[in-house]
């Protein structure tokens, strides 16, 4: 059997000499900045391929080269890499967005993209009409979208306003309606961008649940481009690792993830800086930032009835008065969470001198949410407050819900709702008299 | 087995897919519709809005042109004589100046879904064909308030050339306009001048003045405009005054072909890839 697509050495080249701007005047400037001040392009609008050319004297710019992979019919394939891997210039190619410079892309069957939601909207017509509009140009027919009709705008659950003119809706419900309709498109293959990054948690959650109904049950393709491991782990059988506009490894979804999180300064559970360009201010400078268990074991994932342990080593380059930590959290979604500040009461007076100090916050059992947990550190003064800095994404912990594992019950496989994870203390019932 | 879909890095020159233009039908009906319900929305007068252009516009060119300058108007009365210009002139400029936008307009529909681009040109000239047809009535009125006031206006046979003028209205300004707009994805000036160029062309074309004031022998220069055989044909064929020959007509058949199809092969060049550059 034939594989749904094949990249045949498909390459994208931006030539810098033909990337022409909008006036004379752009092209001049950028001139002056290249050849005159030896800086970047202003106006190159794939700035992070630069780093591959030699400065200022090629003239080629590959934001893909010689890619070559197939997708297998029922195939629901991660696309993974960093900013400027070249992973939409991909995904446009075969929406035909843009043409390859070289290659070719075989497909069987119809390709609808899915680059965002909501394309072609007009704020002047009302849901219904836009439903249509929008079915139409991502390659419906009117019939097709008018047997659909009830299912989409019942999902997009925005059915009070659908006779109301779309600039009237927040943009949540544009989200909604805009992927209400994406989700009800029949192609064969559906090429999927990182769209579900937009809305609020429920509805994401409703999102990536239709995206895994549309794959596994229908035996469709699916192209998804997404940042997110979870959602690749969650969704995809295989991935490819893209990395300056060329394929590194096509394998199963589990192999490339960790490849990906192997190769790439993405946040651990464990890490160290050294140097002028550690995390914190003048005075003071993270060295280490680790997490640990009840036992005091370095570890990377934890059940969530588990109590975990923060720790912060940090430097004190010269003597300063006394100050405090504090420890924000966030989820995947980079949903602030909580934050925590040191109690430890102190003597303003008092100088820190010199030297190493560790610091270690205990998050209790019972409080973190399923996935992926980021934690900042900052440090601050009180009365009156200062926050002297504060430094996102440092350490990333993995937590686990105890519901998920060994459960039989497929509906609390992707964990329950909500941002925290209480255990709360019950009363037993009573009856009433 | 094929494949079905296959994406290269080059089209043909004159390669235009009818068969993938008629499965998006829906798609340009619906941008028909969008056009047409949109322009006037949330607006007090709604679709009278059609008609207060042209009749001001009338107004004006009889105060200017007709009472001040005194330009002749072949026999006809003004309002009528300047009517029948407008309608036509103005169908063409609102086609040439939305589909000489059609890139710039639309670079964020068309970087994040593809269907044939095409469809968005010729959505807007069918869009103001409509519009242009709900102003021909105002046309006919004063036409028919002429008529009863007993004033010489004849139409004749010429008249049933008017389906093949409007053809070539539309195929100019859509050949034309995607070539301007195949333009402006790389230098804008081209778009400012362009305004200016179709303000100039409108003084080109008989619409204020009939081709007849012209010397005759002069009068092959005015010709080698495609739009003034179509204006004039127009005005002979409703109302028995003006120039009209085949050969003039002919000309401006066959320059539209020829532009149409220059602005396929540009058009066709620039969509594959010009999101790189807009």
């Amino acid at each position: 059997m034939l594989p749904a697509i094949k990249f045949e050495n498909i390459s994208k080249e931006y030539r810098l000499g033909l990337i022409t701007s909008q006036t004379l005047n752009h092209d001049l400037q950028r001139w002056w900045k290249m050849n005159i001040q030896g800086k970047d392009d202003p106006y190159l609008k794939i700035g992070e391929m630069n780093d591959r050319t030699t400065k200022g004297t090629c003239d080629y710019i590959w934001a893909l080269k010689d890619i070559n992979f197939e997708v297998q019919q029922g195939d629901v394939l991660g696309i993974i890499g960093q900013n400027g891997a070249g992973k939409s210039t991909l995904l446009k190619i075969l929406s035909k967005v843009t043409a390859p410079t070289t290659g070719t892309i075989k497909a069987n069957g119809r390709i609808a993209s899915l680059l965002e939601v909501g394309t072609g909207f007009h704020p002047e017509m009302t849901g219904r009409e836009n439903i249509f509009m929008n079915g139409a140009i991502l390659g419906m027919n009117k019939s097709e979208i008018r047997s659909k009709f009830e299912e989409i705008v019942d999902f997009s659950g925005v059915e009070r306003y659908i006779d109301t003119p779309v600039k009237r809706y927040s943009s949540g419900m544009m989200v909604r309606l805009g992927f209400a309709v994406a989700a009800h498109l029949d192609p064969e293959i559906l090429v999927v961008d990182e769209v579900l990054a937009v809305g609020d948690a429920e509805f994401q959650k409703k999102a990536i649940g239709k995206m895994g109904e549309i794959s596994k049950g229908e035996g469709r393709t699916v192209l998804f481009v997404s940042h997110s491991m979870r959602a690749i782990s969650d969704l995809c059988n295989r991935a490819v690792l893209l990395s300056n506009g060329s394929v590194l490894l096509d394998d199963t979804t589990k192999i490339v993830v960790e490849k990906y999180l192997e190769t790439t300064q993405i946040i651990l559970s464990k890490a160290s800086w050294f140097g002028d360009n550690a995390p914190g201010n003048d005075c003071i400078k993270l060295r280490r930032g680790y997490i640990i268990n009840a036992e005091g074991e370095d570890i990377d994932t934890a059940f969530i009835n588990e109590r975990i342990g923060i720790c912060y080593e940090y430097e004190v380059i010269k003597d300063i008065s006394y100050f405090n930590h504090s420890i924000n959290v966030y989820n995947l979604m980079d949903q602030h969470l909580f934050t925590s500040h040191d109690d430890h009461k102190f003597n303003r007076n008092q100088t820190i001198k010199r030297g190493f100090y560790k610091t270690v916050a205990w998050i209790p059992e019972n409080l973190l949410q399923d996935g992926d947990t980021f934690f900042s550190f900052g440090c601050v003064r009180y009365d009156p407050f200062e926050l002297m800095f504060h430094e996102k994404n440092l350490l990333r912990i993995y937590m686990l819900d105890t519901i998920k594992v060994g459960t039989k019950n497929r509906s609390l496989f992707s964990g329950l709702p909500g941002l925290v994870r209480p255990h709360l203390i019950w009363n037993e019932r009573t009856k009433l008299k | 087995m094929e494949y079905s879909t296959i994406i290269k890095p080059k089209t043909k020159l004159l390669e235009v897919d009818f068969k993938e233009i008629w499965q998006y039908r829906d798609l340009y009906s619906m941008f028909v519709k969008r056009d047409i319900i949109t322009s006037y929305k949330q607006t007090i007068l709604g679709p009278l809005w059609f008609f207060i252009q042209p009749a001001i516009t009338t107004v004006m060119y009889m105060v200017v042109f007709g009472g001040i300058a005194k330009i002749p108007t072949d026999g006809l009365p003004q309002p009528i004589f300047y009517l029948a210009g407008i309608t036509l002139w103005q169908y063409f400029s609102a086609c040439l100046n939305s589909t000489s936008n059609t890139f710039i307009a639309n670079q964020g529909i068309f970087g994040k879904v593809y269907f044939p681009r095409i469809i968005v040109p010729l959505s807007t000239i069918t869009s103001n064909l409509i519009r242009m047809f709900i102003q021909l009535s105002l046309f006919v009125i004063v036409y028919i308030y002429y008529v009863i006031l007993g004033v010489h206006i004849v139409p004749n046979l010429y008249l049933l050339l008017f389906p093949i003028l409007i053809i070539i209205l539309a195929g100019l300004s859509l050949g034309f306009g995607i070539i301007i707009s195949s333009m402006t994805t790389k230098y804008r000036d081209l778009n400012l001048l362009f305004g200016f160029i179709v303000q100039l062309w409108m003084y080109a074309t008989p619409i204020i003045y009939p081709l007849s004031t012209m010397p005759p022998n002069r009068q092959w220069i005015m010709a080698l405009n495609p739009v003034t055989s179509i204006i004039e044909t127009f005005k002979y064929g409703t109302m028995g005054v003006g120039t009209f020959s085949w050969g003039m007509l002919g000309y401006s058949f066959l320059f539209m072909i020829l532009l149409l199809s220059i602005g396929i092969v540009i058009f066709n060049k620039v969509q594959r890839s010009f999101m790189d550059t807009v």
